[in-house]
C-alpha cells in the first residue's frame, strides 16, 4: 500500500467576496504525477500557494506524510520535503545560469558547506554540474538569466526546485509562454527527470495535450472546489469539466 | 574555481598589504602615516555598506554605528578609565552590534529608499541626542586619553600616532577585511545575493530573507563601530557633527561608490583617495574642495560605474 503522501481537509481560503477554495479534499499518493486543471481563477495556484505554506488557509487542514502542517511558512513546508516551481521562473536574473545553481545547492542542497565556510567547493559544483545535465540545460552555463528563453527558464526553475530533493514538487504551469513546438521536449526532460528523483509531482496546467500524456491522475477545480478528481481518460472526457475548463474537445490546445 | 582562488589572491594581497605598511612605517611621514590609519578607520564603515551594497541594500546612516563605536570608546576612555585600544574596540564593536540586532527587527522589513532613509532616521535622533546631552560635551564632544595596548603605554613625548596604534589599526583591519572576503563567499554572503536578485526564490530554497538582512546589518553596524573606534583613538577627540552628522553618513555612501563592491580592498582604496583630495584639495583650493570631491565622484559614475576597483578587473582584461 503506498503512502498518502498530501492531504487536504475541507481546505477553504476567501479573498473578500472571491471564493478562491472551497472544502478542498484532495489526497496525493507518493511516486504520483497528478495534473491540475481549471480556468482561470478556479483556484489551482491557490491550492499551490496554501499547499507550500504561501498562504494560510481560512479553514480545513492540510497534511503531509500524516504531520499537519497547515498555516506553516514557506520555509517550514520547504524543510518538510514540498517544493515548488512558479509560473513566472523565479530565477537569480542577474546571475548565470551555474551560478544560479551554485547559489541553490549551496545555500539548501544536501552538500552545502557550513555557512562561514567557503560556498564553492567541489562537491557543490559537482553537484550544480550534475543537476544542470539533469535538466539539460548544460549548454546555457555561463549566459546570465536575463537572456535565457523561456524555455530554459522554465527548467532551470524547476531544477532549482528540485536542488534540495523534495518529497513532493507543484509545478506551476509548466509549459506555459513556451511554444507548442517546445513544450513536449521541455516537460519531456522534466518528467523524465523527476520520475528519475522519484518525486511526487502536482502540475497546475492548462494545456489539455500535456495533461493527457504525462498525467497518471486529473483533478480538475472550478470556483474553488474540485469539479472531478480520476484518470486523465475519465476526467477529461467528462461533460462537466468539458463544459468549464477544457472548452472543448481535448486533444486541440485551448487559446492561452 | 574562479571564485575560490580569488578569494586566496585576495588573501595574499591583504598579507602584502599589510606587511607593505608596517615595513613602511619609518620611512612614513606623521601626516602620511595619519591618512593612512584614518582611511583605514573610514575604509572599514565602507567595507560594512560593501556587505549592504552586495545584499542590494543602501545605508544613508552608517553614521549611527560609527558614531556608536566612537563615543562608546570614548566612554569607556573617559569614565570608567579604561585605556587599552583592544577593550575600546570590542566597547564599540558590542555597543553597536547591540543597537544593530534591536533596530535590525524594524530594518529588516524594508528594502530600497525606505532602508536607507530609515537609518538616515536613526542616526540624526542619536545626533539630536548626543548634541543636546551636556555631560558628553554638547557639539563640542569632549577629548579621550592616548590608548594602551595589553598593558603597554606608548612613549608620551612620541605624539598621538604611534606605531603601537597604527600597527594595531593595520593588523586588526587586515584580519577583518580577510573575514569579510571570506563570509562573503560563504552561503550566507551568496545569500546576499539572492536577496538582491530574487527574495522569493531565495525563501523557497528555504533561506529567510530578512534574517539574512538582519545578520548583514549587524555585521555593517559593527564594522562601522570598529572604524568608529580607530578614528576617535586618531583623532583624540569625539564630537557628534563629526560622528553622527548626515553629511558624514553621505561621506561613506560617496566613498562606497567611489570604491565599488568588487573586492574588499576597494573600500580602503577609496577611503585613502578621498581622505587625499579632500587634504590637498583643501590646501590648494580651500574653497572649492567640495566641488572637487564632486567632479570626483562624477567621473567615476561615468567613466567607472564599477568604481575604482573595475581598474583593476580592466587591467586584468575581465569584463567588470
Amino acid at each position: 500500500m503506498p503512502e498518502v503522501l498530501l492531504e487536504t481537509r475541507g481546505l477553504g481560503k476567501r479573498f473578500g467576496a472571491v471564493v478562491a477554495a472551497e472544502d478542498v479534499n484532495v489526497s496525493v499518493t507518493a511516486g504520483e504525477i497528478v495534473g491540475v486543471i481549471g480556468a482561470n481563477g478556479a483556484g489551482k495556484t491557490t491550492f499551490c500557494n496554501m499547499v507550500t505554506g504561501y498562504l494560510t488557509p481560512d479553514l480545513g487542514q492540510i497534511l503531509f506524510r500524516g504531520k499537519d502542517i497547515t498555516g506553516c511558512s514557506v520555509g517550514q513546508a520547504t524543510e518538510a520535503g514540498i517544493h515548488r516551481s512558479f509560473q513566472i521562473p523565479q530565477l537569480f536574473p542577474g546571475l548565470t545560469v551555474y551560478e544560479n545553481l551554485l547559489l541553490a545547492v549551496g545555500v539548501f542542497g544536501h552538500r552545502r558547506p557550513p555557512w562561514w565556510q567557503p560556498l564553492v567547493r567541489p562537491e557543490v559544483e559537482n553537484e550544480a554540474t550534475a543537476i544542470m545535465e539533469r535538466y539539460r540545460i548544460a549548454e546555457s552555463a555561463t549566459t546570465r538569466v536575463d537572456r535565457l528563453p523561456q524555455g530554459v527558464r522554465k527548467l532551470l526553475d524547476i531544477a532549482m526546485a528540485m536542488v534540495g530533493q523534495p518529497a513532493m514538487i507543484l509545478l506551476d504551469e509548466p509549459t506555459s509562454g513556451i511554444s507548442t513546438k517546445e513544450k513536449f521536449d521541455v516537460m519531456g526532460n522534466v518528467i523524465d527527470a523527476l520520475r528519475k528523483s522519484g518525486a511526487t509531482v502536482l502540475f497546475v496546467e492548462h494545456d489539455m495535450e500535456v495533461v493527457g500524456r504525462y498525467a497518471d491522475r486529473v483533478i480538475a477545480f472550478r470556483e474553488g472546489r474540485v469539479l472531478a478528481d480520476g484518470t486523465p481518460d475519465v476526467v477529461l472526457e467528462d461533460p462537466a469539466v468539458i463544459e468549464h475548463v477544457v472548452g472543448r474537445r481535448p486533444g486541440r490546445a485551448p487559446d492561452a | 574555481m574562479t571564485r575560490l582562488r580569488r578569494v586566496r589572491l585576495t588573501t595574499v594581497g591583504i598579507a602584502v598589504a599589510t606587511a607593505a605598511l608596517l615595513a613602511l612605517w619609518p620611512l612614513l611621514p606623521a601626516w602620511a602615516a595619519h591618512t593612512v590609519a584614518v582611511s583605514l578607520g573610514g575604509g572599514l564603515v565602507v567595507l560594512g555598506l560593501l556587505i549592504l551594497i552586495r545584499f542590494g541594500l543602501v545605508s544613508f546612516g552608517q553614521g549611527l554605528f560609527f558614531a556608536i563605536g566612537g563615543y562608546a570608546a570614548a566612554l569607556a576612555n573617559q569614565f570608567l578609565g579604561i585605556t587599552d585600544m583592544l577593550v575600546l574596540s570590542v566597547a564599540g564593536i558590542a555597543a553597536a552590534g547591540a543597537v544593530a540586532w534591536a533596530l535590525g527587527y524594524i530594518v529588516r522589513g524594508h528594502r530600497g529608499i525606505f532602508f536607507a532613509m530609515l537609518n538616515l532616521a536613526f542616526s540624526m535622533i542619536l545626533f539630536g541626542i548626543l548634541a543636546k546631552t551636556v555631560v558628553l560635551g554638547s557639539t563640542d564632544g569632549f577629548s579621550v586619553g592616548v590608548p594602551t595596548l595589553l598593558g603597554f603605554a606608548p612613549d608620551p613625548e612620541a605624539g598621538r600616532l604611534t606605531f603601537m596604534l597604527f600597527g594595531y589599526i593595520v593588523v586588526f583591519t587586515a584580519v577583518v577585511a580577510w573575514w569579510v572576503d571570506r563570509i562573503l563567499a560563504s552561503p550566507i554572503g551568496y545569500a546576499g545575493q539572492g536577496v538582491r536578485e530574487n527574495e522569493l526564490r531565495l525563501r523557497y530554497l528555504g533561506v529567510s530573507a530578512r534574517g539574512a538582512v538582519h545578520i548583514a546589518y549587524i555585521a555593517a553596524a559593527k564594522l562601522a563601530a570598529l572604524g568608529g573606534v580607530f578614528t576617535v583613538l586618531l583623532i583624540g577627540h569625539v564630537t557628534p557633527e563629526d560622528t553622527a552628522y548626515w553629511t558624514k553618513s553621505g561621506e561613506f555612501v560617496f566613498v562606497a561608490i567611489l570604491g565599488g563592491s568588487g573586492n574588499v580592498a576597494a573600500p580602503f582604496i577609496a577611503q585613502t583617495v578621498f581622505e587625499l583630495v579632500r587634504t590637498f584639495a583643501l590646501q590648494y583650493a580651500p574653497d572649492a574642495w567640495q566641488m572637487l570631491l564632486g567632479i570626483t565622484l562624477l567621473l567615476v559614475i561615468l567613466f567607472l560605474p564599477g568604481g575604482l576597483w573595475s581598474l583593476a578587473d580592466r587591467l586584468r582584461g575581465r569584463d567588470a
